[in-house]
């Protein structure tokens, strides 16, 4: 008996799972979801509640209060301080993920009210090298961090990172030293660090401010490790089971305080941030829209 | 007599000469024949080819004489250089890593505590060892004993020497980049002096891990790179081969490492690599960490932490308005 090999259309769910389209598969049903109606509900699958990537524009965009987001440090842009060339030079490869991401680097800060309450934050984006961090990412991450410290609000730092930036070697590496010693100045002051890890946070990232918040939360279905399955493999020959370093996972395993959706992020931290910092109920003012 | 598995490449004209001197002595002792001039010539063709090799070192090469198995470990330094080590075991919550440990000892009759990554020698050590790879136990280890240090004011030193972390299903289980990351935060804050060494493999984060100290200083043939060469090349060369491109890109040798401010002091190494000479290297070790210590001491704890938070805080170049910062 002979049958013919059936014909299917991959789609790839992927650094590119960002729809470009008209419509995206849903990687866990199988739907079919207009890109359209994913916009409008802040990238998450209206029927299944999937979350697919979002970019750190439109996160903020629907994050703080109409018009209250000022953001900070758009300048710091990566250097080439090492020189680095493999396939092809390390500062062609970062004009291609402006022009790609259409962003100055992998993560975006500044302030903003959360409800009306002013906080500091850094967004990354996965698009920009795969939020890979190097100097800049850490060093608006860490200014990030010192603007909290300064004007004495709290901090949200939301991750998406495949890890460290290779090309800048042991600089990316020092940037887990330099964000983390910045987040023990923060603690020491009694502010606030709530960290949101999004599909994917791995590597030097995981290992260094996005484990270190005073609360942790996690995007539904997110990515979350030190190592990735192909490293573990390769080392140990252990194959990961399914659903391991998932989100809902490492909340069994004691590493996250919550799984939040998308949809009800903002009134989650403005809750949770009432009670850390302003340490008393506050009514959210019921006119605040997000932009 | 060493074993020939362990001759590294780049070392084979060396072994080949020591072969020929070999035979030159043994046939004076067998035939009786004076054969000084002969042996004398070799012996300065050894030097010379000793020195060529080793002054022009690639940094691939400096990081497999980092990987070599005869290589002294940080418990070797530990008996080399420390009296009475008394090793303080276990994270109190799960179980006693041995890739990561440590403990009180005296240098020149001070008081210190020491926290060390540690590779096996033999095989059977190896595994006991981990291959020199920390689980979470080991940071959280590593962070009750420089709690303790800070507690009795004893001066940190740390001694690393890991390929990397464990990236292994009961590592990622247990959390082993919150136990990493907890360290980078709390070794930022603590109010006792610190320094550390990297004896051999700096590995990414599980070095970093116990890094985070006012001073780092590293041996001339050790190597610390955010990720391992044989990786970097199989992501970014897509083949395993081009790790020594890799390691020459990544900068990851301890003269590129200085001048990069990554590191404070590089130790001298006795010709062709610390296992040549163990004491001498031992010896350069002491000097350095006797001369660290006595400047970290003279400073007040708050100088020292301001000093500290300083010295990672500019660590990394970026452009901002069109200049380059750091």
């Amino acid at each position: 008996m002979h049958f013919d090999k059936p014909t299917y259309t991959v789609r790839r769910s992927r650094k590119k799972d960002i729809p470009k389209g008209l419509y995206t598969k849903d990687p866990t049903t199988g739907d079919i979801v207009f890109n359209k109606e994913a916009e409008d509900n802040q990238m998450v699958a209206p029927k299944s509640g999937h979350h697919f990537p979002i970019g750190a524009r439109a996160r903020i965009a629907k994050l703080f209060d109409e018009g209250t987001f000022a953001e900070a440090d758009a300048g710091v842009k990566s250097s080439d301080p090492l020189k680095f060339v493999d396939s092809q030079p390390y500062p062609e490869r970062i004009k291609r993920y402006e022009k790609d991401s259409g962003l100055p680097e992998a993560v975006i800060c500044g302030t903003g009210k959360i409800l009306g309450l002013e906080v500091s934050v850094a967004v990354m984006d996965f698009r920009f090298c795969g939020g890979a961090m190097g100097a800049a990412a850490g060093e608006k991450i860490t200014r990030a961090i010192e603007t909290a410290l300064d004007r004495r609000i709290p901090c949200i730092i939301f991750s998406a990172s495949g890890g460290a930036r290779m090309q800048e070697g042991i600089y990316s590496l020092m940037q887990m030293a330099k964000t983390s010693a910045a987040l023990g100045r923060l603690g020491q002051a009694g502010l606030p660090f709530i960290s949101v890890l999004t599909h994917p946070t791995m590597g030097g990232v995981t290992a260094s401010f996005a484990t270190l918040g005073d609360v942790i939360l996690a995007e539904p279905g997110a990515l979350v490790g030190f190592a990735g399955a192909r490293v573990i493999k390769d080392t140990t020959k252990q194959t990961l089971p399914a659903g391991f370093q998932t989100a809902e996972f490492l909340l069994k395993h004691g590493l996250i305080d919550q799984i939040v959706s998308r949809l009800d992020l903002r009134e989650r931290l403005h809750e949770l941030l009432s009670a850390l910092h302003l340490r008393k109920k506050t009514a959210a003012p019921a006119a605040v829209a997000s932009s | 007599m060493e074993s020939p598995a362990y001759v590294l490449e780049f070392e084979k004209p060396l072994r080949e000469l020591a072969r020929q001197l070999d035979e030159l002595r043994q046939r004076s002792i067998e035939t009786h024949v004076d054969l000084a001039t002969e042996i004398h010539a070799i012996e300065q063709k050894i030097e010379a080819t000793r020195r060529d090799i080793y002054s022009r070192l690639t940094s691939w090469q400096k990081v497999q004489i980092a990987r070599h198995p005869r290589r002294p470990y940080a418990l070797d330094y530990i008996r080399a250089l420390f009296e009475d080590f008394q090793e303080l075991h276990g994270d109190r919550q799960f179980k006693d890593d041995q890739a990561l440990i440590g403990g009180t000892a005296f240098f020149n009759g001070e008081a210190v505590m020491i926290v060390a990554q540690q590779k096996g020698r033999d095989p059977k050590e190896r595994i006991l060892r981990n291959f020199g790879m920390p689980q979470p136990e080991g940071y959280r280890k590593a962070l009750r004993l420089m709690r303790m240090a800070e507690k009795f004011r004893l001066p940190l030193i740390t001694f690393i020497d890991t390929p990397g972390a464990f990236p292994g299903i009961e590592s990622e289980a247990r959390h082993v980049s919150e136990a990493i990351a907890v360290n980078l935060r709390e070794m930022a804050l603590l109010r006792t002096p610190s320094i550390s060494v990297v004896v051999g493999e700096g590995g990414s984060g599980g070095a970093l891990g116990i890094g985070v100290t006012d001073r780092v200083l590293i041996f001339e043939n050790s190597y610390y790179s955010v990720i391992s060469p044989e990786g970097c090349a199989a992501i970014l060369w897509k083949d395993n081969a081009a790790a020594p491109l890799a390691a020459a890109a990544l900068k990851v040798s301890a003269d590129h490492l200085e001048s990069l401010g990554v590191v404070d002091e590089v130790i001298p190494e006795p010709s062709g690599g610390a296992h040549h000479d163990p004491a001498q290297a031992a010896s350069a070790l002491k000097y350095a960490l006797q001369k660290h210590l006595n400047d970290l001491r003279a400073l007040d704890t708050e100088k020292l932490l301001t000093a500290r938070y300083e010295r990672f805080r500019h660590l990394g170049v970026y452009e901002e308005a069109g200049t380059v910062r750091s």
